[in-house]
C-alpha cells in the first residue's frame, strides 16, 4: 500500500519534471540563455535583486529585532499589544502599494526600493519578535531571577533562545516576501529579476518571462530551504525536540 | 486631500474596479475552501500525508506571485488563457491552500481526543462524528484560515492587475506608469480597506459560526 503511494509519488514527480523539461525547450528558454549576452544581463538582474534584499534585510531585522525587544521589556511591556495591533494593520497593505506609496514620496530607484522592501519586511520580524518574547513561559523567567540574572542577562540567555523559533519564523516570512517583492521593485526603476518578468509579459515573449520567473521562484525557495537549516544552527538543541515553545 | 478628490471624480470607476476586486477575491477563496477544507479533513486522519501535503502548499505559498504568474502564463497560454482572470484565480486559489489546509488540519486536530471518544460511545458513524463534532468546533479555526487567506489574496489581486485581471491594481499600475500621485494612493488606500474592512467581516464571521458552547472557553484553535 504504502510502497503504491511512494511509486506514484515518483512517477508525479517525473511527470512534473519532463513537463518542465518540454516548457522550456519549447519557449525557447534554452535558447535564450545560451546567448552569452543575456545570460550576463540575467546574472546582473540577479545580482541587483540579492543586493536589494540584502540591504534591505539587514537594515528590517535589525529594527525589527530592537523594536520588538524594546516593546517587551518590563517597563514598556503594556504598549506591545498596540504595535502588534499597527503591525497586523500595516500587513494588510498590500505589496504593491507599498511600493507604490514608496515611489511617490522617494521617486524612482534603488533607494526607494529599499525603502519599501524594509518598511514591509519590518512588520512579520517584529510582531514574531514579540509573540516569541511574550511566549517565553513566566516561570522560566521567575527562575532566571532567583538565580540572580540582571535583566540584560535574562534577555540574551532566556528569553531570546526561548523565542529563538518563533523569530525565526517571522525572519523566514520576511525574507521570503522580500525576495517577491523585490521582483516588483522593477516597476520603480530599481530592476532585478522583475524587469525579464514584466518585459516578458509586455513583450508576450514566454522565454525572457521565465528567464525570470525561474530564478526568482529558485531564490525565493533557495531563502526558504536556508532559513530551515539556519534553524538547525541557531535554536537551542535543548528546545529542538520538545514543541512546547509555543 | 487631492486623493479624496481623485477617488470622489472617478467614483464610478473605483466602484466598478473595486466590485471587479471582490468578485475576483471572493470567487478565489470559494473555490479554495471548496479544495482546501476537504484536503484538510481528510489529512487529519494521517499525519505523514499531512505533513506532505501540508509541505507542497508550502511550496506554493513560497514562490513568489509574479513569478507564479510568470510561469503559469506560458503554460495557459497553450489553452488561449495566459492573461485576464483565469491565471489570476489559479494563483490565488493555489496561495490559499496552505493558510487553508493547515488551519483545518490542526483545528480538527487540536479537538480534545476525549469529545471524539465521547461520540464514538454515543454510537455516531464516522460521517456523524465528523459532521456533528469536530467540524463545528473546528470552525472558528477554519474561518480563521479562510480569513488570512482573503487578506492575502486582495494584496496579491492588486499584482494581478499586470496579467490583466482588472481590479484596483489597475490604479495603482496605471499611476506608476503616469508618475501619477494621487492615482496610486488612491489605489493603494482602497486596497488596503477593503482589506481591513474583508478581516473586520471575516472576523465577525468567525464569531457568529463559532458553536455557542464553546464561545465563552473559546480556547480550541492555535
Amino acid at each position: 500500500m504504502n510502497s503504491a503511494i511512494r511509486n506514484i509519488y515518483r512517477l508525479i514527480i517525473i511527470v512534473f519534471l519532463l513537463a518542465c523539461v518540454i516548457l522550456t525547450v519549447r519557449s525557447g528558454l534554452i535558447e535564450y540563455l545560451s546567448d552569452p549576452n543575456e545570460i550576463l544581463y540575467t546574472i546582473r538582474l540577479v545580482g541587483q535583486h540579492v543586493n536589494m534584499v540584502i540591504v534591505s534585510m539587514a537594515i528590517a531585522t535589525t529594527l525589527g529585532l530592537s523594536i520588538g525587544i524594546i516593546f517587551t521589556r518590563p517597563r514598556l511591556k503594556r504598549f506591545s499589544g498596540i504595535i502588534m495591533y499597527i503591525v497586523g494593520l500595516g500587513q494588510t497593505v498590500p505589496s504593491l502599494a507599498v511600493i507604490a506609496i514608496a515611489m511617490s514620496f522617494l521617486g524612482i530607484g534603488f533607494k526607494a526600493a529599499v525603502f519599501a522592501l524594509f518598511t514591509y519586511s519590518i512588520l512579520p520580524i517584529a510582531r514574531n519578535t514579540i509573540a516569541g518574547i511574550r511566549s517565553v513561559p513566566p516561570w522560566i523567567i521567575d527562575a532566571a531571577k532567583g538565580m540572580g540574572m540582571p535583566g540584560l542577562q535574562i534577555l540574551f540567555q532566556v528569553e531570546i533562545p526561548n523565542a529563538m523559533k518563533v523569530i525565526l519564523t517571522g525572519f523566514r516570512v520576511a525574507l521570503v516576501i522580500n525576495i517577491g517583492t523585490a521582483a516588483l521593485a522593477f516597476l520603480i526603476g530599481a530592476g532585478g529579476l522583475g524587469e525579464h518578468i514584466f518585459t516578458g509579459i509586455d513583450l508576450m515573449r514566454s522565454d525572457k518571462l521565465l528567464a525570470g520567473a525561474i530564478p526568482t521562484a529558485l531564490l525565493a525557495l533557495l531563502a526558504d530551504y536556508m532559513c530551515e537549516l539556519l534553524g538547525l544552527i541557531i535554536i537551542p538543541r535543548g528546545l529542538r525536540l520538545t514543541q512546547g515553545v509555543r | 486631500m487631492n486623493i479624496i478628490a481623485f477617488i470622489m471624480d472617478n467614483a464610478e470607476r473605483c466602484w466598478s474596479l473595486t466590485l471587479d476586486h471582490i468578485s475576483i477575491v471572493s470567487f478565489s477563496i470559494f473555490l479554495a475552501g471548496l479544495i482546501g477544507i476537504p484536503t484538510g479533513i481528510i489529512i487529519s486522519h494521517n499525519k505523514k500525508t499531512a505533513q506532505k501535503v501540508i509541505n507542497i502548499a508550502n511550496i506554493f505559498m513560497t514562490i513568489p506571485s509574479i513569478a507564479l504568474f510568470g510561469l503559469m502564463l506560458p503554460l495557459l497560454a497553450i489553452a488561449g488563457y495566459g492573461l485576464g482572470k483565469v491565471p489570476a484565480i489559479i494563483a490565488l486559489v493555489l496561495y490559499s491552500q496552505l493558510p487553508i489546509i493547515r488551519n483545518t488540519y490542526v483545528g480538527i486536530r487540536n479537538i480534545p481526543p476525549e469529545l471524539v471518544e465521547a461520540a464514538t460511545g454515543l454510537g455516531m458513524d464516522r460521517w456523524t462524528r465528523l459532521k456533528e463534532i469536530e467540524i463545528p468546533l473546528a470552525m472558528p479555526v477554519i474561518i480563521a484560515g479562510l480569513r488570512n487567506a482573503a487578506v492575502m489574496n486582495i494584496g496579491i489581486a492588486a499584482i494581478a492587475a499586470y496579467i490583466g485581471a482588472g481590479g484596483l491594481g489597475v490604479f495603482i499600475q496605471q499611476g506608476i506608469a503616469r508618475a501619477y500621485e494621487d492615482m496610486i494612493l488612491a489605489g493603494a488606500i482602497l486596497v488596503a480597506l477593503l482589506a481591513i474592512l474583508i478581516d473586520c467581516g471575516m472576523s465577525l464571521l468567525e464569531k457568529i459560526l463559532t458553536p455557542k458552547g464553546i464561545r465563552i472557553t473559546g480556547d480550541l484553535g492555535v
